[in-house]
């Protein structure tokens, strides 16, 4: 008889305990198939992260790759960095290399994606080629572009040489380098500009551009009240996506003046470039680059804000 | 030549390097010690197949047998870092001079008197560029320096028969050869080491110092680039044209001198439509010596742990800089033997680099004052030329502001 509770007991805490490792897993199945995930996300992004972080407060030099040492110093290349001369320059230089790159690129890619829209004979050959900027290697793109600028024998100064225009120092005036950085970088981001809103526009249904044009909605009235409301999702994408994809250009621009004339073109990106694999500083060029994360970073939450909010308008 | 070139585009490696250090760290600590390698004496450097039979020959005096390794310019630096981290540096590496110092602080190299190497016999100011805290690391069989390439057409067409020897002199030189479509003179002036290994000469000649560039001496040199551009002598585009860019504009004729170095004689012997000359640059006064920077890369022995291979990755190095091998090395690369008396005899053979022997006596290194933190000073110069040249600032503002950054350390 004192057997029987004896033997019952354990039989029933097992029973317990198994129901109670079946609602555990269940609670940690949805955890598990995210696991390859996180992995992935800590080793390729969480780690180089951390280690930019961590080498930001260090002295890391040349003899830090042989001895393994690099003196912890705090602060102190935020504080070398943000006391420079130069970082308010980069500072604006960025601002405004992004804003006039990101203004026009979006300018001109929704003129031309809305001109696409209407087929016409070879629009689709046309816009393949317009692709062409995206498909050239940037090195070979800027090293292009820097012969067409060139002052005394290149080709744009001729043809406007045509019209009587004095020969223009594009890469050498330090206040026409930046224009013509922009320019260039314009010219690469329309491709991308124009993908992406053309295939927004086939989106809008043709009914509601039937019904407006019933109410006398044609022209510029069904742009403003049909397309604009109907592509503003994509627009916000196109718009965010390409802030952080301009805010680290670094090739075009070393490409077409490596930063100068005397840094008039020298940005966040190309300056941390510079401190870290020119003069193998990596301690400030990882200072420098932990500052563009911040500002990519306020960027992609306005873009991770934007696109949580679109599906329940 | 110059590290300048070869040193944009070195991010991918580097990066990675950047990141997996902790990792090879740890995992390749001390693989390397005491392992006897048996495989042949690996070579390391960015020259080309030019440089091999002088390898070979080499290795045929020594007994040694060698593989030789051409990495890309601007890809040796990083490949260097990366084999460090992971203990895999080759015997004999060579290394840009300016960069010797810089890893030789890491303590990456072994000192040549290890090997019976003290630099007796060469040049001092390559002895300079060799030694870190008091040890020799690196020597070189010979070096190049800069100079001053003439057409020499132009010169008689100008009815100039004698080649000017001050700064007024050159300005006076320059204003009279510029033409329509050409300059009387170019150098490179850009933003990164290579422009400031250019403006050394000026700064240098002048008794300018890398230490403080606000000093009167340094604005005076900077003034005279300034008024050369103002002249009209020298082009704007000074600014972004690279040595190689200002050699492409000597030979089309549209710059009447320039200032380059030998490394260029190759590709000047090559073509039929510049005649040209050289001669050493001028100084501000008469009295003054020309102090060019000292050029060209040197040979070192890394410690790979195995104490044989490095004694003879050592003989290696000790023939590559002996006086038979460095006239064979000048004849082969157009550059000037490190030992004083091999190079007179190099100058005898080769009236073509005669003004670079002589220019190379007084040459100094650029880390022979401040060592492995050059790259900070020249940094402050190129930005400081720039500044100026632009028209941002007037020379002794330029200098000052350059200087300020970084200053705050």
């Amino acid at each position: 008889m004192t057997s029987a509770p004896l033997s019952l007991s354990p039989a029933a805490a097992r029973g317990r305990r198994n129901l109670l490792w079946a609602r555990l897993l269940r609670r940690a199945t949805p955890w598990l198939f995210t696991l390859p995930a996180m992995a992935f996300v800590a080793m390729f992004f969480g780690y180089p992260i951390v280690q930019n972080v961590v080498m930001s407060f260090q002295e890391y030099t040349t003899s830090t790759f042989y001895s393994g040492h690099a003196p912890w110093v705090g602060l102190g290349n935020y504080v070398t960095i943000l006391s420079s001369y130069l970082f308010t320059t980069t500072l604006v230089n960025t601002a405004l290399f992004t804003v006039g790159s990101i203004t026009f690129q979006f300018a001109i890619g929704l003129a031309l994606a809305l001109f696409f829209k209407r087929n016409f004979p070879l629009s689709g050959f046309l816009r393949s080629l317009l692709l062409l900027p995206w498909l050239l290697p940037l090195i070979a793109s800027s090293a292009v572009w820097k012969w067409l600028l060139d002052q005394e024998s290149g080709a744009l100064n001729q043809f406007l040489g045509l019209f009587g225009i004095p020969a223009v120092p594009w890469l050498v005036d330090p206040t026409l380098a930046l224009a013509g950085v922009i320019g260039v970088n314009i010219w690469l981001g329309i491709p991308f500009n124009v993908a992406i809103l053309y295939s927004g526009l086939q989106a809008v249904p043709k009914e509601l551009y039937e019904a407006g044009a019933l109410d006398g909605a044609t022209g510029w009235t069904a742009f403003r009240h049909i397309t604009w409301p109907n592509i503003r999702s994509v627009v916000s994408i196109v718009i965010v996506l390409g802030v952080v994809y301009t805010l680290k250009v670094v090739d075009i621009i070393l490409g077409l003046t490596g930063g100068g004339p005397a840094n008039s073109t020298q940005t966040l990106a190309t300056n941390a470039y510079n401190k870290s694999f020119v003069e193998f500083d990596f301690g400030q060029g990882a200072a420098i680059s932990n500052v563009l994360v911040v500002v990519s970073l306020v960027f992609a939450l306005i873009y991770l804000f934007i696109s949580r909010r679109e599906p329940h308008e | 030549m110059e590290t300048a070139r070869k040193r944009h585009g070195k991010a991918p490696t580097v990066a990675v390097a950047a990141v997996l250090v902790p990792l090879t760290l740890s995992a390749c600590g001390g693989a390397a010690a005491g392992v006897r390698n048996t495989g042949p004496l690996v070579i390391q450097d960015y020259y080309d197949e030019l440089r091999d039979p002088l390898y070979q020959a080499c290795a045929r005096r020594t007994g040694l047998d060698i593989q030789v390794n051409h990495i890309a310019g601007p890809g040796l630096i990083p490949k260097v870092l990366q084999q460090s981290s992971s203990r895999t540096l080759p015997d004999v590496l060579m290394l840009d001079n300016p960069d010797v110092q810089q890893i030789a602080e890491s303590g990456a190299l072994s000192p040549l008197s290890d090997y019976g190497m003290h630099g007796e016999g060469m040049t001092p100011g390559v002895v300079k560029a060799g030694t870190y805290a008091g040890e020799l690391y690196g020597l070189a069989p010979s070096v190049n320096t800069l100079s001053i390439f003439y057409n020499k057409a132009l010169f008689k067409a100008a009815g100039i028969t004698k080649v000017p020897r001050t700064w007024d002199e050159l300005r006076a030189t320059a204003k009279r050869l510029t033409a329509p479509g050409r300059y009387g003179f170019a150098m490179s002036n850009i933003n990164t080491y290579e422009g400031s290994w250019q403006f050394l000469p000026f700064m240098w000649g002048n008794g300018g110092t890398e230490e403080d560039i606000t000093t009167p001496e340094t604005v005076q040199a900077l003034q005279f680039l300034v008024d050369l551009r103002n002249d009209g002598s020298m082009s704007k585009s000074s600014i972004i044209w690279s040595q190689d860019d200002v050699i492409d504009q000597f030979i089309a004729g549209k710059a009447a001198m320039v200032v380059n170095g030998p490394w260029q004689i190759p590709a000047l012997r090559k073509q039929r439509d510049v005649d040209w000359g050289t001669f050493t640059i001028p100084t501000r006064l008469a009295s003054q010596t020309t102090v060019a920077p000292l050029g060209g890369e040197l040979f070192t022995v890394p410690r790979t742990g195995d104490r044989a291979r490095m004694a003879d990755a050592g003989r290696f190095v000790k023939c590559l800089v002996s006086p038979e091998q460095q006239l064979e090395t000048a004849k082969v690369t157009q550059t000037v033997p490190t030992n004083p008396e091999v190079a007179e005899r190099a100058a005898a053979e080769d009236p073509a680099i005669a003004t670079f022997v002589t220019t190379v006596r007084t040459a100094r290194s650029r880390t022979a004052m401040l060592g492995p933190d050059w790259p900070k000073a020249a940094t402050k110069i190129y930005n400081g030329v720039q500044l100026a040249l632009t028209g941002k600032a007037p020379p002794a503002q330029a200098l000052r502001l350059a200087q300020g950054e970084g200053a705050a350390r």
